[in-house]
């Protein structure tokens, strides 16, 4: 068991991949390989050719390729108008955003990663989410806020935060987290070509993992319903809930477990807000197990309001455990490497309190 | 024969030991009766004063062309503007306003002026100061004012208040101080985009004349020559501090720095309109933005919870509605020109009277929002949403 765990951990991203060609992805024969930061630059260009009226602005977006290389080539297709670098004024650019949405454009606002957002939070909150609702219908927003979200790799505290609960805490807004391709394109699709405000949260770890991808979903069409989550992997024994990156870690948990004799139902939430609790409780009323697991930190966060729906819904009554939440450790990233990886979820800690949960 | 209608006039008020304006209403109409359309002067062009300018080579004309139906125009609006801030200042003292009401009397040449000077097709934004401007920009008294009672006829429907009112063309109403000049310099982004030779005229105080985010929206602005025109309203007073003791430098009109600016007199409806124009003119042939500073006052406070005199003293205040009231200043022009009667003004002055206290009548009896509403407009175009209400049982209804 430990030799195994340690295999996965070890491997890392070529776990990822392992996992995924022994199936734990549905895929059709013809699929092809598209990491995350292709998924999500085809989706963008192919929204930019089908709709005039959408362009993307933030730093380094044009001529640099990209911070992370997400906007790579779409500068030399669309230039200067349509992919618009901007000065580091993020409060500035991020108005500037809203106004032209507001106006009857359609802009992608890249924030270089939300930590940046910070600084033009107001501007997501206060000018894009509440407007529709205060001018009574008079005023939509259709724009997108993209960018990496959450812990990267040796980058500590101050460009580490996940901002899910906080954005999520508002109404107006939409969130979304995707953690495969597949979930980038159909996704970060159905929040450009959404009327309202999108929070779109990627993940920098996440760029350069490859999935295998259905014929469907390459469709310029192929758009993934905001709002709706997916059951990664079904399993009677007890669900998991995650999004983003530790939906890998779940996947890989679960297969250790199945192992043993666990088996785990793994859901993928995609949305965080509106949150698809009808999946969870679903899932809940038929393995009476909850486990939740997010990159964030525990207080006020998403396993906490996961926590307070199932109570409040016909889930409770089917459940034989409380629900246990696993979370980032509650301080600030740190910067050397043991204590960075002692900071976030490791599918150790899954595997733990599954076992915990089902007291086993 | 105008000249010896005036002299007839003043000669009957003589004799009857009145003034001009206090005629009564037989002898006024037997007066105003034989004087037509024709007797008046259709059309005088005035003297305004000169605008300060930065890096400009020149500034807007110092001589205004004023037609009398654009002197009656204004007049109209700046005097509508005026009685409907009156009548909102009563209504919340009756308290059936409530919450934020922040009154624009005093300035109402600002936007008059710079309504005249755009096309109802370019774009406007401002902060909460905003009554006027969602006159001017063609909403009605009525459902301005209903707005603010929060009743179902408001703009709004009653879920936006004093701040947060919308039409097209017209962004509101903002709360957030200083964060709606970003916000214009994207519509005028937008307007660049689609290459419709529209423009943004984007309002902002004095006191957010410090926020650092209009900075960044400046650099923005002059680096892609967004056709924005950045107007500061300088009622020397940002809530109860004033310039001097909240700027380094209250040349709010070279605060863009390398973007060109005019200081204007904002009391002045012509100077506001020359020199929109003159804006409006440098936006539109491609130059880039422009700063307009506006000196104008205001004679309320802040807003209702602010009396407005502890900063500032009240011979101050009468001094200027002695000497640069707006609506008096255009008055006195149209009357020293011939460019109306004393009788005609007064009427329009009754007319619109009538028409704030109708529309106040309607804010007052209009009903609330059915609580059914209250979910309604979180999302656009959207199917239905349940929404949480205030316990886990209550599941109410969000439609777009």
């Amino acid at each position: 068991m430990a030799a195994s765990l340690r295999c996965f951990l070890r491997s890392g991203k070529r776990a990822v991949l392992v996992a995924v060609r022994r199936g734990i992805h549905n895929s059709s024969p013809a699929a092809v390989q598209v990491t995350v930061r292709d998924a999500l630059n085809q989706a963008m260009d192919e929204e930019l050719e089908r709709d005039e009226r959408v362009f993307l602005l933030g730093e380094e977006v044009a001529q640099y390729d990209g911070a992370y290389k997400v906007s790579r080539g779409l500068w030399k297709k669309y230039g200067d108008k349509r992919i618009i670098d901007t000065p580091i004024s993020e409060m500035g650019f991020a108005g500037i955003a809203v106004g032209a949405a507001m106006a009857g454009l359609r802009p992608i606002c890249e924030f270089m990663t939300f930590n940046f957002s910070m600084q033009a939070i107001d501007q997501v909150i206060n000018s894009a989410a509440k407007t529709y609702y205060m001018s009574a219908g008079l005023q939509p927003v259709p724009i997108v806020f993209r960018g990496p979200n959450g812990a990267s790799a040796g980058v500590a505290a101050q460009h580490s935060q996940c901002f899910a609960a906080w954005y999520a805490h508002c109404p107006g807004l939409k969130v979304v987290s995707p953690w495969n391709s597949e979930d980038a394109r159909g996704l970060l699709k159905a929040a450009i070509r959404d009327d309202n405000p999108v929070v779109f949260l990627e993940n920098e770890l996440m760029y350069g993992v490859p999935f295998e991808m259905s014929d469907e979903s390459q469709s310029k069409d192929f758009t993934i319903p905001i709002g709706k989550a997916k059951v990664e992997r079904q399993g009677s024994h007890i669900t998991l809930v995650s999004h983003s990156r530790f939906v890998g870690h779940c996947l890989d948990a679960a297969a250790v477990l199945a192992k043993e004799g666990v088996d785990c139902e793994v859901i993928n939430l995609r949305t965080i807000r509106p949150m698809d609790v009808e999946c969870i409780e679903g899932s809940v009323m038929k393995t009476n197990h909850l486990v939740t697991v997010e990159g964030g930190w525990p207080q006020f966060g998403i396993g906490a309001e996961i926590c307070a729906r199932i109570m409040e819904g016909p889930a409770f009554n089917f459940l034989d455990a409380p629900v246990t939440r696993v979370t980032g450790v509650d301080i600030p990233m740190p910067y050397a490497k043991i204590l960075e990886e002692n900071s976030l979820p490791q599918v150790k800690d899954i595997i733990f309190s599954v076992k915990k949960t089902l007291n086993v | 024969m105008k000249t010896m209608l005036a002299i007839i006039s003043n000669a009957l008020c003589r004799i009857t030991g009145r003034s001009a304006g206090e005629q009564t209403v037989s002898e006024g109409a037997r007066v105003v009766a034989s004087r037509s359309l024709s007797d008046f002067t259709p059309q005088a062009t005035f003297d305004i004063k000169k605008c300060d300018v930065h890096r400009l080579e020149a500034g807007p004309p110092v001589r205004a062309e004023l037609t009398r139906e654009q002197g009656l125009q204004y007049y109209r609006t700046m005097q509508t503007v005026r009685r409907m801030e009156l009548k909102a200042d009563q209504l919340y003292k009756q308290k059936i306003i409530r919450g934020f009401c922040h009154l624009y009397d005093g300035q109402e040449a600002c936007a008059a002026g710079i309504e005249a000077a755009i096309n109802p097709s370019d774009h406007l934004i401002t902060a909460y100061r905003a009554h006027g401007y969602t006159f001017t920009r063609g909403v009605s008294i009525r459902e301005i004012l209903a707005e603010l009672t929060g009743r179902r006829g408001g703009v709004a429907k009653g879920k936006g208040g004093s701040m947060h009112m919308y039409a097209p063309h017209f962004y509101g109403g903002n709360g957030i101080v200083g964060a709606q000049v970003p916000l214009g310099a994207g519509i005028a982004l937008a307007c660049q985009y689609q290459g419709n030779n529209q423009i943004c005229v984007t309002l902002y105080g004095d006191g957010a004349a410090n926020q650092g985010q209009l900075f960044e929206t400046f650099n923005m602005a002059a680096l892609w020559k967004l056709p924005c025109i950045f107007v500061c309203e300088n009622n020397k007073y940002g809530m109860g501090t004033s310039v001097e003791r909240a700027s380094a430098s209250t040349d709010y009109y070279k605060r863009g720095d390398f973007i060109p600016g005019l200081r204007v007199d904002g009391m002045d409806v012509l100077c506001v309109r020359e020199a929109a124009k003159f804006a409006a003119d440098h936006c539109r042939a491609g130059k880039g933005p422009i700063i307009m500073e506006l000196q104008t006052y205001r004679y309320h406070g802040h807003s209702m919870s602010d009396p407005g005199v502890s900063y500032r003293t009240r011979e101050e205040i009468q001094e200027v509605r002695s000497k640069s009231d707006p609506i008096s200043l255009l008055k006195e022009r149209l009357l020293s020109n011939n460019m109306a009667s004393v009788e005609e003004l007064k009427e329009i002055d009754i007319q619109i009277r009538k028409e704030v206290e109708e529309a106040a009548q309607f804010a007052t009896s209009d009903p609330e929002p059915p609580l059914e509403e209250l979910c309604n407009h979180i999302f656009s175009n959207d199917p239905p949403l349940e929404v949480r209400g205030t316990n886990p049982w209550s599941k109410l209804k969000s439609i777009s």
